[in-house]
């Protein structure tokens, strides 16, 4: 009897239609093992088949673009013989079922699609989403999250220089952990994965395979239920040790001329790393799997192919190069085998002590793998909230209320965790609008940043996507930085109902638009769905994670106030609705009179592009003593936060009108900046010269905060409401859902 | 000055011990593998750098005590050649017994990278004659093993032998609990050997070398052993 039951086919989560594709492909029933990789790489996760079509809109050139979407990592030029290589990924389903090794695992992966393009990661960011404070996992997930990607980075060496953390109870069943890595690679010693040289040897190096990971990108391809704690044995263990041994004996190897391709395994370890190599190539692989180094006896060849243990790596060499190769991998300590070869045959063919145990056509099976136009409905929030007819909330309790509420308190918690340090170069740590490394040997820098409004998105898809682009463009700007490029981190609930599949549609929709206008493309990716659990989908959070480039650190910006008596000046329109600031689906009406409703704040790209490029010329002109975009919380939170960095105050005045939408209100594409007293009329005149929206607010000011003559809390102490909340909330007892504290 | 920074198999400082060294002297310091069985003996310092040795899966520094370099380290300690040890250097100079006492799990459990304070308690050192008795510094901490532990007796002894090199303290240079990150036995965040020629500490001076980086104050430590070893 047949051991491929409609069971067996089920659990290995194919549909009958995709199981009738197979039978065509192979022109036979599949053994075990083949059916096992027509699943984990026609998996959403490796096959990108609910979302392809919609990300091929994005734009995705620009002249300093080396390699876009489609390797293991976005490239582009930043000069002087030098190339910015990075990515962001997710690893959401193993972080809830395991939080510690999930997001280990989440930095270890990405790090290793950066090195196996020849470049040395310098930087790591996440943006972390977790479900309400109040939840009963809440805390659990982001102790063990925290944990684990310090855990993972610090030990690495590679310095967590920024990120973004929310909190909301659509997260409660579904975390969101995304990792991004940049690295810096000579510009003409890049390192890709096709294949080529019929004949060459084919290389296993790293840690062993052992059982750990089976079949992870299909469980991260489905949705949660409450027996997903079950699968806690798909969670891949992360050993950070081993992978700083990889990367020096990887880029010890590089500095050879002995690779021809090299591919790391991620998800569908060996299966995924093999066939993308050999199928980019247009050639086919023979592997021996009894010679790849295992952990375990008793191993099969379904789950040597499907293992997704870490820190390894294949390579293709060239011919005699298998010694020098052997001799760095020992050196570092690290397993090494030539596992197989490359051939002509199209195939691929696996042995298992000489037998053939799998053989199936690499093309049909890598690259038509199913795509789908899924039924997609966009729903677009257009109403907006009235400022007049919104209750004023006295502007120092709601300040006061603002800085101290779960998604603006202070993150300080989360990266002294992370050595933000290490490596030397971190000029601008954690905290800041970018976080910025200097590229090492040089004064010039890298920022990074990573942004996503998803309360935005979630009211209105296109201007959302649209948001989260400017948004990471603003960051990069408000540093200094010429922004490059961005890698994208789309996290979605089930791409089968219309009205997500509408969210994924209509985010990069407006992704595609401010792609466009910013001249900011998308150089890689990538997409997690089927977010949700027991039927509750997350907020749709694309995640931005961007790089730009600093020509010069003298001459750059940060978040802090300098001195006192500089006077602060708002640079961008504050249009809101009838001129009074934009108070829809803000931080105040949701935290202060708890409405969470209305339109996000449209982004006109054209102004935002206007300001910001002025903005960087005026830092690049070294004008400006600090800068801060405008974003969550609106005006007052961007000052209160530019004076808790720095601990100098400030005194504002504000026009007549309702005064707490103008306060709050998050209208786009505005910056603060602090400017000299001598250089106020150059400055004002050259914005306004320029077209861009000018106005003077106040000055710097000891360490009180005054609106309108009016004195509110000193620095210090809206410092320590700030500084409070995540501490609190993570050392508070622990009370169980039955309100008995925990023993 | 003859300089080696020892490389083990996770050290993640090595690289900017280096950078610091030649910053300050001008020349590229030795980089020794830790599988060397001898160290050169001509050296003048031997720095053990920061970093997760061996993935300090045992305790941290523990198995990096017992590979072949260290105990090229020891005997050249014990002809005096300078060593430095930073962080997981430290730790490995503890369990390598050329420093007393041991680097425990922070009090709170949790990994602490930041700023902090310190007092420099002695400055009649190689390692600290740039700065002045007493005086407040500010370096970088990265570590999750920092908590300083000696038995009452061995604390005594240290104290007595004025072997505490360096304090957690506030910014005005109080010495209190209330500093003390990692909860170190009387604040300790650095300690000399008898002789004053071996130095370990868990702060990076190394971290902060220039203005970019957000300070200097690491500066004055390398120009001290650059004096005294030239």
């Amino acid at each position: 009897m047949s051991e491929i039951t409609p069971e067996v086919v089920a659990q290995h989560g194919l549909t009958d239609d995709e199981y009738k594709l197979v039978l065509d492909i192979m022109g036979r029933e599949p053994n075990l093992t083949e059916l096992g990789i027509f699943s984990v790489m026609w998996s959403e996760h490796c096959s990108y088949k609910s979302s392809k079509k919609w990300l091929k809109t994005l734009p995705t050139e620009a002249p300093w673009v080396i390699c876009g979407p489609g390797e293991n990592a976005g490239i582009v030029d930043i000069g002087e013989g030098l190339a910015a290589v990075f990515k962001m990924e997710s690893h959401n389903h193993p972080s809830f079922i395991e939080p510690y090794q999930g997001a280990a695992t989440g930095v270890g992966g990405i790090l290793r699609d950066v090195f196996t393009m020849g470049a040395r990661p310098v930087a790591n960011l996440n943006a972390l989403r977790f479900g309400s404070p109040d939840n009963a996992k809440t805390r659990h997930l982001v102790a063990g999250v925290v944990a684990g990607i310090g855990g993972y980075g610090n030990c690495v060496g590679v310095p967590t220089i920024g990120g973004e953390t929310n909190f909301h109870a659509s997260y409660n069943g579904n975390i969101l952990v995304n990792a991004m890595t940049v690295g810096i690679a000579p510009a003409d010693k890049i390192f890709y994965s096709a294949a080529a040289g019929i004949g060459n040897p084919v290389v296993y190096a790293g840690s062993k395979t052992g059982r750990d990971g089976i079949h992870g990108a299909t469980m991260a391809s489905a949705e949660f239920d409450e027996k997903s704690e079950e699968k806690r044995p798909t969670v891949q263990v992360g050993d950070p040790f081993t992978e700083k041994l990889l990367i020096e004996a990887c880029l010890e190897l590089m500095a050879t001329d002995a690779i021809v391709a090299i591919q790391d395994m991620g998800a569908a370890g060996l299966t995924s790393s093999s066939f993308e190599m050999a199928s980019k190539g247009g050639l086919g692989v023979e592997l021996e799997l009894d010679r790849v180094p295992m952990r375990e006896e008793g191993m099969t060849p379904y789950e040597l192919m499907l293992s997704e243990s870490q820190e390894r790596m294949l390579m293709v060499l060239k011919p005699g190069k298998e010694e020098l190769a052997q001799a760095i991998f020992h050196k570092w300590e690290l397993d090494f085998a030539v596992i197989g070869h490359l051939t002509e045959t199209g195939r691929m063919v696996l042995k298992w002590h000489g037998e053939t145990v799998g053989d199936l056509p690499i093309d049909p099976l890598a690259q038509a793998s199913p795509e789908y136009d899924r039924p997609h409905e966009i729903k677009r929030e257009t109403r907006g909230v009235r400022a007049n007819e919104t209750p004023e909330v006295p502007w120092k309790e709601a300040l006061t209320q603002l800085v101290g509420c779960p998604d603006l308190a202070s993150r300080r918690w989360i990266w002294e965790q992370y050595d933000h340090m290490v490596m030397g170069d971190t000029v601008v740590r954690p905290g800041g609008d970018a976080g910025v490394v200097r590229i090492h040997g040089t004064n010039r820098g890298l920022a990074a940043t990573t942004d996503c409004t998803p309360r935005y998105v979630q009211a209105d898809p296109v201007e959302g996507g649209k948001q989260a682009v400017a948004e990471a463009w603003r960051n990069l700007t408000a540093v200094g930085a010429r922004p490059l490029a961005i890698t994208d981190n789309m996290n979605f609930g089930n791409p089968e109902k219309p009205e997500i599949m509408g969210q994924f549609v209509g985010a990069c929709q407006g992704m595609a638009e401010a792609c466009k206008a910013l001249d900011f493309p998308v150089v890689s990716g990538n997409v997690s769905l089927y977010n949700e659990t027991a039927g509750q989908p997350i907020m749709p959070t694309p995640a931005i994670g961007a790089v730009g480039l600093i020509d010069d650190l003298d001459r750059m910006a940060t978040v802090p106030f300098k001195a006192s008596d500089e006077i602060i000046v708002v640079l961008g329109e504050t249009l809101g609705e009838r001129g009074s600031g934009w108070i829809a689906n803000s931080l105040y009406l949701r935290e202060l009179l708890g409405r969470e409703e209305g339109a996000p704040p449209p982004v006109d790209l054209a102004h935002e592009r206007k300001v910001g490029d002025f903005v960087r010329g005026l830092i690049g002109a070294g004008s400006v003593t600090a800068c801060h975009d405008v974003s969550d919380g609106g005006l007052m939170i961007a000052l209160a936060e530019m004076a808790m960095a720095s601990g100098i105050g400030f005194d504002i005045t504000c026009d007549p009108g309702p005064r707490h939408a103008y306060l709050f209100g998050e209208d786009q594409g505005r910056y603060i900046v602090t400017v000299k007293e001598n250089d106020v009329p150059a400055v004002t005149g050259a914005a306004e010269k320029a077209g861009v929206p000018v106005r003077v607010l106040g000055y710097t000011n000891g360490d009180a905060i005054v609106v309108n003559g009016e004195a509110g809390p000193t620095v210090s102490e809206l410092r320590a409401i700030n500084e409070r909340w995540l501490p609190e909330l993570m050392s508070a007892e622990v009370v169980e859902p039955g309100g008995v504290p925990a023993e | 000055m003859k300089a080696a920074v020892i490389v083990f198999p996770g050290s993640n400082c090595d690289r900017d011990v280096a950078v610091a060294l030649e910053r300050v002297a001008g020349t590229k310091p030795l980089m020794l593998w830790h599988r060397e069985t001898e160290v050169p003996s001509d050296l003048d310092l031997i720095v053990v750098p920061g970093g997760f040795s061996y993935g300090d899966y045992l305790r941290s520094g523990a198995m990096a005590a017992h590979s072949p370099v260290m105990a090229g380290v020891k005997a050249a300690a014990d002809k005096g050649v300078r060593v430095l040890g930073i962080c997981n250097g430290f730790q490995i100079l503890t369990e390598s017994h050329l420093l007393p006492g041991a680097l425990m799990r922070n009090r709170d459990l949790k990994f602490i990278c930041k700023d902090v304070h310190l007092t420099v308690e002695s400055a009649d050192s190689d390692f600290t004659r740039g700065y002045a008795d007493g005086q407040v510094v500010r370096y970088p901490v990265a570590h999750h093993d920092g908590n300083f532990f000696a038995d009452d007796e061995t604390l005594a002894a240290i104290e007595d032998a004025g072997q505490v090199a360096f304090r957690y303290c506030q910014p005005d240079g109080t010495v209190d609990a209330d500093a003390n990150i990692n909860g170190s036995r009387n604040n300790i965040a650095g300690l000399f050997n008898r002789d004053r020629t071996v130095l370990g500490l868990m702060p990076h001076p190394e971290r902060l070398i220039d203005q970019h980086l957000g300070g200097t104050d690491g500066v004055p430590m390398f120009k001290s052993l650059l004096e005294a070893l030239s």
